[in-house]
This record gives C-alpha cells, sequence and structure tokens, in this order.
C-alpha cells in the first residue's frame, strides 16, 4: 500500500519554532500578539452592530468598538483569523487531510461529540471574555512578552483542564467497567 | 526601523492588516501541519498519551520569548508599546478556569477550532456556533453578571520577573528549563501509553 501522508504531522519542534517566529513578526510589525478569541469577539461586535446599532453603542463591553469611526470588524485580529482559514486549508490540502470528519474517540457516539462540541464552545465564549483571552491571545502571546496575565491564564487553562480531564476521562478514555 | 512599527506609524493601516492576514495564514498552516486540528490530539496533552502539544506550544513560547526579549535588549523593539496585556488576576483565573473546562468538553480552543471547521471537521463547526453563542450571551448579560467580575484582580502592566522580584533574563533562563524539563517529562507518558493503545489510535494519532 502506498503510504498516505494524511497521518504525518510536521515535527513538534519545528511547528513550534516556526511559530515562535510569527509570534515575534506580529510583535514587531504591527505591535500585536497572535491572537484568535479576539478576533471572534470583533466578529460579534460587528454582527450585533449591524443589526442593532442603538443596542450595541448602549452596551458598555461593546460601545467602545461601535460607532464614530470605528469598524469593529476591520481589525487586524479579524485579519488574522481570515489567514488561518487559508493557511489551514493550504497545509490540510497538501497532506490529504481535506475531507468531511467530526473528530472524537472511537466509543463516543456522534451525538455525544456534537452537543459536547457545542457546550465546549459556549464555555470558550464566555470565559475568553471574562479572562480576556484564549489560548493564543492570552497566554500564548502574553508568555512571549512576560505578561503575569499570561501565566496567570497558563496556570488557570491547563491546571483547571488537567483536573477536568481527570473528572470528564471517559469522553477521551475508553473506561473499562 | 525600531519595532513596532504600526503602534509607531511607520507602517500604514493596509499595510498593517495585509501582514495580520499573512501571519494568520503561517498560523493556521503550522496548527494543521502541527496535527492542531485533531481534536484527540489536543485531548491527548491532558491524559498523557500524546506529547505534541506540550512541544509545539512550549517551543513557540521560548522562541518568542527569547527572541524579544533579545530584541528588546538589543534596540530593535520596544515591548512596551506593543500590545501588552493588563493583568486581572481574579478575572482571568475564573475565566481560565471556564476556558479548562470547556477544553475538556469541547475538545478544542478558539484557534484551533477555526483551523479544523476550515479543513472539515464538522464537530469544529459545532463548536465555533458555541463560542459565539456564548460570545453573544456574554455580551447580553454584561451588565448584569460579569461587569464586575471582569474588572476584578486588576494589577495593569505586569511583567512575572518583576512581580517575583527576580532578573528577566533569569526568569527567562527557568522558563526555558522547565519547558525542556516538560519535554522529557510528556515524551515519557507518551512512551508509557504507547503499549496501551490500540494501532489505529497510533495511526490516527500519527505517533
Amino acid at each position: 500500500m502506498k503510504e498516505n501522508k494524511r497521518n504525518k504531522y510536521m515535527n513538534p519542534y519545528l511547528a513550534g519554532f516556526l511559530m515562535g517566529i510569527l509570534i515575534i513578526l506580529a510583535y514587531y510589525f504591527s505591535g500585536e500578539g497572535l491572537g484568535s478569541s479576539g478576533g471572534y469577539r470583533d466578529i460579534a461586535f460587528g454582527t450585533l452592530n449591524a443589526i442593532a446599532p442603538d443596542y450595541a453603542q448602549s452596551n458598555p463591553f461593546v460601545s467602545s468598538h461601535v460607532g464614530e469611526g470605528h469598524n469593529p470588524t476591520h481589525t487586524w485580529l479579524v485579519y488574522e483569523l481570515l489567514g488561518v482559514i487559508f493557511g489551514a486549508i493550504l497545509s490540510a490540502a497538501i497532506f490529504g487531510r481535506l475531507k468531511w470528519s467530526i473528530g472524537k474517540a472511537p466509543h463516543l457516539t456522534t451525538k455525544k461529540r456534537l452537543y459536547l462540541a457545542l457546550i465546549g464552545g459556549i464555555l470558550w465564549g464566555v470565559g475568553t471574555q471574562l479572562g480576556r483571552g484564549c489560548t493564543s491571545g492570552l497566554v500564548l502571546s502574553g508568555i512571549a512578552v512576560n505578561s503575569l496575565s499570561g501565566y496567570i491564564g497558563l496556570v488557570a487553562i491547563f491546571g483547571f483542564g488537567f483536573i477536568f480531564a481527570y473528572i470528564f476521562k471517559n469522553i477521551w478514555l475508553k473506561t473499562s467497567k | 526601523m525600531i519595532g513596532p512599527l504600526y503602534p509607531q506609524g511607520l507602517l500604514n493601516p493596509e499595510y498593517n492588516l495585509l501582514i495580520g492576514f499573512l501571519i494568520g495564514i503561517g498560523f493556521g498552516f503550522l496548527l494543521e501541519a502541527a496535527g492542531f486540528t485533531n481534536t484527540r490530539k489536543l485531548a491527548g496533552v491532558f491524559y498523557g498519551y500524546d506529547a505534541t502539544v506540550i512541544k509545539v506550544f512550549f517551543t513557540a513560547a521560548v522562541t518568542a520569548l527569547l527572541g524579544l526579549f533579545i530584541m528588546h535588549n538589543m534596540g530593535i523593539i520596544d515591548v512596551t508599546l506593543t500590545f501588552y496585556p493588563k493583568t486581572f488576576w481574579i478575572a482571568t483565573l475564573i475565566g481560565g478556569a471556564i476556558m479548562g473546562l470547556g477544553f475538556i468538553i469541547g475538545g478544542f480552543c478558539p484557534g484551533t477550532s477555526l483551523s479544523a471547521a476550515a479543513t472539515g471537521k464538522i464537530d469544529a463547526w459545532v463548536f465555533i456556533g458555541g463560542v459565539m453563542l456564548g460570545i453573544f450571551g456574554f455580551i447580553f448579560t454584561y451588565e448584569s453578571l460579569w461587569e464586575k467580575l471582569r474588572g476584578m484582580g486588576k494589577m495593569g502592566k505586569v511583567d512575572i520577573a518583576q512581580w517575583l522580584g527576580i532578573r528577566e533574563g533569569i526568569f527567562i533562563f527557568l522558563f526555558v528549563l522547565l519547558s525542556v524539563a516538560s519535554f522529557y517529562v510528556f515524551q515519557k507518558w507518551q512512551d508509557a501509553w504507547k503499549n496501551k493503545l490500540s494501532k489505529e489510535d497510533i495511526d490516527e494519532l500519527g505517533l
């Protein structure tokens, strides 16, 4: 059988090194760290502003990002996320991984996986807005500039992650009864 | 020119967004190429069967940290002019705990889910739907539930080395040591799993 590339991944240290270089470039040119949840938030602000501008301007969480002279979706992070989409497709095409699928542990049903993905997403939506960023913008980019905030995020996300991983281990591991 | 360029008006806004787009392409490419669109690889870090996330994440952190530290000290970039996150320790600690729960339940984080959705992972589309619902929920309940909490633990822009009372270089040295130690520990953990995983699992994870 011809060896397929589908399960071949880039050397993790090389991928990490190149990602680190991208962070340096992002800081050097734009003064920005790599981020993700900030772009999602900008898109939410833009959507809200398009549908209900009065509400958007009256909500204290949203108001400073909308209104006169502001275009909430015309931000560095939104353009960066557009790039992420292209980059991911490019890599998946090269490695032959572009196909519809659902990622889950084999013992979990598809229906359950999708419910859990939805709930997990909602938790991230709330957590990132409360905690001021996600694994990339808060933690990785925070660590890159020695910010205390990045380390608190690191300890909280991964520390609590390990605790919750133990509690919910039947999502990812087949626990024999 | 001393960076950061855009915040000092040395780069016009269109080019700045273009650079964001190009850097995003690289970021998305690397996330996919490293296997971060595979939710089981991501979850693997929490159970020890896959050390990839630890290796990629901490190599990226060490590279950026060392690079920016050297460039700052050589006067190539002034880090204080960049996006530098202010610390709100209580808000971030609680938000981080919610994210940690979301990671285990949902199997992604925002960046990895976008790469995964773009390459055809249906669960990632659902996850992103959840993120947007969560953000809208946060916005609509902001004044009644979150406004106070989000401002709690306010400390301003805090450098961790200064906060610990040690020199920046020493802190970075310790961080590099810890990262290397974590590569070793997580690799050992992954090796210990290898006999317990089925051949299909090992294939799928690309181990």
